[in-house]
Parts: structure tokens; C-alpha cells; sequence
């Protein structure tokens, strides 16, 4: 074989069932989180899509500790925990900020206390790390078809309101003068996001669950103004990013003489991170060569950006803050 | 419950960081900034884990970690949306941990203590440096309240009057990093959170004088901080899971409270309250 190519790929990893296991489910994952995601980042809910991953692996715990499947725990508390962060309040920006830190709040206790009944009745050595972390290498290939389902119906759910939800999305105004049942559909869009955050927590854990619902929608969404372009680039970004981390990791292991390699979340988030600020460039050239054409500006040129980042394309609101 | 040492040293280190907690957490709930007050403090867990590597003290690790985070989240979210980027430093801090996690052979209740707490295990040599760190937040608060609190109002008016709105989130989130270095290790990086917002939000609801519900803010966190220690110390389960519930709880009472008083003050039309509500 070409030297280049036992370089880049490392031998076996192609034969590896491990690797294949992990590129189906980081693939269907990716992907379900960049569409749901591209929502998320238009809606302003990247705390939401975040908490309620901390609050599906309470639920991960909880099924642990009483023998439950994880699928259900995950997916279950979840939905719930969504369900209570729409009831008190995550319409409004401020209060939809306080619902969710409440929730996540709870959400916490408890997996604190699930964690520690578990440790101290039986033996679950890597119970925290797993439910903290996730690792994609480990999980069995049973869970593919569940996975599998769940992404189809959380991408189905969102199908289903689409035009609505994006609608209500820019504009909840004008959605309601229209007849759009906003509260209904910003429940339906809550209940998708829980589904499809809960799938990726178990699959690949919090911490890529946040990363790739949040990273590829947004760096994507930096890059266009379309809706549709925005899902497919986003699509675009989880998948190479999640292919790329798990080919990193593998090769990571052959890195050196240890042999310790290092884990696939590590590369994943990185490469998503770069993106990430790799998506700031073109607008950031645009804005160099707007200054150098209107030579003195006006106001001053900080006030200036700012204003116009604020009111730009997908629905930049203004953050919670 | 009071003779022992390290019950004492609980007791005073608990005080120390519900103070901190009832009074960050006042202006964490005013100004909406829930998620890097949730994102600062676990994100700044991967720089524990590092310093663990490293061989180095944990403090500083929570110290670095916590101070580039507040740092990142100010600088990128200037640009970009507030919620991303705090969401991507924190998938990003995280990342880091679990590489360095990944190079230790970290006993596995350290971790735990590090996420969840273990403020029954507090030396009478920390004591000291968490006092220290609590005295820097309240003094830093004290000095940029005016501004600080104009900012979290009426940013505009704020900004109108010659506040700087970005260097005062900066320096908002350094205090909170501040506050997160001195906690973590006491009741762990997830709790401090539920510390910060639960009374702190409670508070809120029960009167819209700054300065008393501050002061209620600290009462509540210090009454949630001396309950759950109290309970964890009776039945044994981790102060971390009482500090949630009675976080929620005390929320959901100032909640209540508030509802209670608005639909006794006026009994308005019904279409009135239900939009008040929602």
C-alpha cells in the first residue's frame, strides 16, 4: 500500500467494527443533531439543547441504578425535562434562561444522588466517566436501531412543523398574527430537541451531544442566510468532523510509543471548534474590506460592527445575556 | 453534628461559599447569564483534571481553566451569538478534560468529588484561600456594582453614559471565575450552579428591591447550604443532590409566592393574568 495512505489510516481501521460502529452512529447523530441544531442556534436555545443533556444522562443514571434500558432513561427524562422547561417559562428570553438553569439545576441533584447509590450498591467502575463523557468506541452496536429510530422521529417531528417553526422562529409576532399556534409548535420543536439530544447523549455522550448540536448548525449559519443551505452545510460539517474525529483517534493510538490513545470527543470538538472560528473569516474580510472603501467612518467602527452583528442574517436576536 | 472538626471546617466553608453564591448568583439571575454561570464552573473541571496530570495543585488548574473560559466566552461572544460560544468553550474545555482524564489513572470517587462535591473533606488549610477568594468577589462586586447593575438593567442607558458594556461582562465573568476556583473544590463543579441560580432566582420573586434581595439571595443560599449539609450529615446521601432540590424548591416557592401575591394585589380579567404568566 501507498505510504501516504498507511499515514493517514492507520492499519485496520477501515476492518475495525469498532470504527464502523462508531462512524454509523456519529454519522446518523451528526446529523440529526445539525438539523435540530440549526433551529436551536436560530432560536437562541443553545443553553436548552445543552441542559437537557445533563438532564437526559440524570435520566441515564437513574436507569443504571434501577436496571431500567438506557435508551428510555436518556430519552425519557429528557422529554420530561423539556416538558417542565416549556411550563415555566422558556418562551421569554430572561425567563426561558432561569427555566432551563432550574431544571438543570434539579437535574444535577439528582444525578448526583443516582451516581452515588449506584457506585456504593455494585460494582459500575467507568459509570461516571460514561455518563459524564460518553465515548462512541464503547457503545455496542444493539443500540443502532434505537438510535436510528429516534433520529427519525425527532427529524420527522421537526419536518412536520417546519414552516411554522421556522416561521415562529424569526418572527413570533407575525406567526401569531398568522394563525401559527406558536406556543404548540415551540412545544413540538422542545419535545424534538429532547429526543434528539437524549439519542445523542447515549450515543456519543454530553459532551459531543452539546458539540455537535450547537457547532455545525452555528459555524453554518455564519456562512449563509438560507435556511435549507444552513441544514445542508451544517449536515456537511457534523459528518466530516465526526469522520474525521474518529480517524484521529484512531491514529491517535499508533501517536508515539505509549500507546494511550486519546479519546474520539477530544478530536471531534476540536476539529468542530475550528470550524467554528474558521466561519468568522469570510464576514471578518468583509468587514476589513468595508473599511478600507468607506474610509472615515462615521461612528466609531466598534459601536458600528456590533450594531450591525447584532441585527444580522438567521435570526441574530440579541443573545440572553 | 458540631463537635467534630471537619463538620466545623464544613460549616464555615459552607458559609463562606453560600455568601459568595447568594450575591454573584443575584447578578448571574439579573443579567441572564445562567449558561456561563453553568459552563465556567464545568468547563473549569477538565482544568482540575489537568492539573491533576500535571502533578500540580488542583487550584490552579480550576483557576486557569476557569479564567480562560470567562475570558473566551467574553472575547468570542463579542461577534457571535452569546449562547454558542459559551456552549462551544465549554464542549471545548470539556474535550480537554476528557483527553487529560484519558492520560491519568484518576481514582474514580476523585473525579466524582471534583463534579459533585465533598465538603464534608475540606482541610482547615483551605479554609483560608476560600475565604480569601469569597473576600476578592464581594470587593469586586462592591466596586463595579453602579455600572454593573446599570448594565444588567438598561444596557442601553448604560451604554449611553459611557459604560462599557463588554469590559463590564468581562470583568462580571472573571468574577464568576473567581468564585467557581474558590467553590469548585468545596461543593463541585455542577453545584455551585445550582447555587447561584436557585435562591438568588427565589429571591427575585420575592421583591424587586436590588439591595434586599440581594441580601434575601445570600439568606436563602446560606439557610439551602446549612439544610443540605445538615441532611447529607443525617441520612448520608450527597449534599449535592439536596443543594438541587432545595435550589428548585426554593425557586418554586418564590414562584408561588409571586403568583400569589399578583392574583391577590388585582384581581384583573383573566386574559390579563394568563399573559402576566406565561
Amino acid at each position: 500500500m501507498h505510504p501516504l495512505y498507511t499515514a493517514v489510516f492507520e492499519p485496520g481501521f477501515f476492518a475495525s467494527p469498532q470504527v464502523h460502529i462508531a462512524a454509523v452512529l456519529g454519522g446518523v447523530v451528526a446529523i440529526v443533531s445539525a438539523v435540530t441544531g440549526v433551529f436551536t442556534v436560530m432560536r437562541g436555545q443553545s443553553f436548552g439543547g445543552h441542559a437537557l443533556s445533563d438532564v437526559s444522562a440524570a435520566g441515564g443514571s437513574a436507569a443504571l441504578l434501577i436496571g431500567l434500558s438506557p435508551v428510555a432513561g436518556f430519552v425519557g427524562l429528557g422529554i420530561a425535562g423539556a416538558a417542565v422547561m416549556d411550563m415555566i417559562g422558556v418562551r421569554r428570553l430572561r425567563g426561558r434562561d432561569l427555566a432551563t438553569g432550574i431544571v438543570l439545576g434539579t437535574a444535577i441533584g439528582l444525578t448526583a444522588l443516582f451516581l452515588y447509590l449506584t457506585t456504593t450498591s455494585g460494582a459500575t467502575t467507568g459509570a461516571v466517566q460514561q455518563i459524564l463523557f460518553g465515548s462512541i468506541f464503547t457503545t455496542s452496536s444493539g443500540t443502532i436501531p434505537a438510535v436510528a429510530i429516534l433520529g427519525v422521529v425527532a427529524l420527522g417531528s421537526i419536518a412536520t412543523v417546519g414552516r411554522p417553526l421556522l416561521l415562529s422562529t424569526v418572527s413570533p409576532d407575525i406567526a401569531a398574527a398568522r394563525g401559527v399556534p406558536v406556543r404548540l409548535v415551540g412545544l413540538i420543536y422542545m419535545l424534538a430537541l429532547a429526543v434528539s439530544v437524549g439519542l445523542s447523549s447515549l450515543a456519543v455522550g454530553a459532551v459531543l451531544s452539546t458539540a455537535l448540536l450547537i457547532g455545525p448548525a452555528a459555524a453554518a449559519l455564519r456562512l449563509t442566510r438560507r435556511v435549507a443551505s444552513a441544514i445542508g452545510i451544517a449536515c456537511l460539517i457534523g459528518v466530516i468532523a465526526t469522520g474525521l474525529g474518529v480517524l484521529l483517534a484512531y491514529d491517535s493510538y499508533y501517536w508515539g510509543s505509549s500507546h494511550l490513545g486519546l479519546p474520539v470527543s477530544f478530536f471531534i470538538v476540536a476539529v468542530i471548534f475550528v470550524t467554528y472560528l474558521a466561519s468568522g473569516l469570510p464576514a471578518a474580510w468583509a468587514r476589513a474590506r468595508n473599511r478600507e472603501a468607506a474610509a472615515p467612518p462615521l461612528t466609531p467602527p466598534r459601536t458600528a460592527r456590533s450594531q450591525h452583528e447584532r441585527r444580522g442574517p438567521g435570526g441574530e436576536r440579541g443573545s440572553t445575556a | 453534628m458540631f463537635a467534630a472538626g471537619f463538620m466545623m471546617n464544613a460549616w464555615t466553608t459552607a458559609t463562606i461559599v453560600a455568601v459568595v453564591a447568594g450575591v454573584v448568583g443575584y447578578f448571574v439571575v439579573l443579567r441572564g447569564s445562567a449558561f456561563p454561570a453553568h459552563a465556567i464552573p464545568k468547563g473549569a473541571f477538565a482544568g482540575a483534571a489537568g492539573a491533576s496530570l500535571l502533578g500540580i495543585n488542583t487550584l490552579i488548574g480550576l483557576g486557569v481553566f476557569s479564567l480562560l473560559g470567562a475570558l473566551g466566552i467574553g472575547s468570542l461572544g463579542r461577534r457571535g451569538r452569546h449562547d454558542v460560544v459559551t456552549a462551544l468553550a465549554l464542549v471545548m474545555m470539556l474535550a480537554l478534560g476528557a483527553a487529560f482524564l484519558s492520560r491519568t489513572t484518576e481514582y474514580e470517587p476523585e473525579i466524582y468529588s471534583l463534579l459533585f462535591g465533598e465538603i464534608l473533606g475540606v482541610n482547615t488549610s483551605e479554609i483560608l484561600p476560600i475565604a480569601l477568594m469569597g473576600l476578592a468577589c464581594i470587593a469586586a462586586i462592591a466596586v463595579i456594582y453602579r455600572p454593573l447593575m446599570l448594565s444588567s438593567i438598561v444596557p442601553e442607558v448604560a451604554e449611553a453614559r459611557g459604560v462599557r458594556g463588554y469590559r463590564i461582562e468581562i470583568c462580571f465573568l472573571v468574577v464568576v471565575a473567581l468564585a467557581t476556583t474558590m467553590t469548585v473544590p468545596v461543593v463541585g463543579a455542577l453545584l455551585i450552579f445550582s447555587l447561584m441560580i436557585g435562591p438568588p432566582a427565589a429571591a427575585r420573586s420575592l421583591t424587586s428591591r436590588p439591595v434586599l434581595a440581594m441580601i434575601l439571595s445570600v439568606v436563602i443560599a446560606l439557610v439551602t447550604a446549612w439544610v443540605a449539609i445538615a441532611a447529607s450529615y443525617l441520612y448520608n446521601w450527597p449534599v449535592g443532590f439536596f443543594v438541587g432540590a432545595l435550589g428548585a424548591l426554593s425557586y418554586g416557592i418564590g414562584r408561588g409566592w409571586a403568583a400569589w401575591r399578583r392574583t391577590r394585589a388585582r384581581p384583573a380579567p383573566r386574559l390579563a393574568s394568563a399573559a402576566e404568566g406565561a
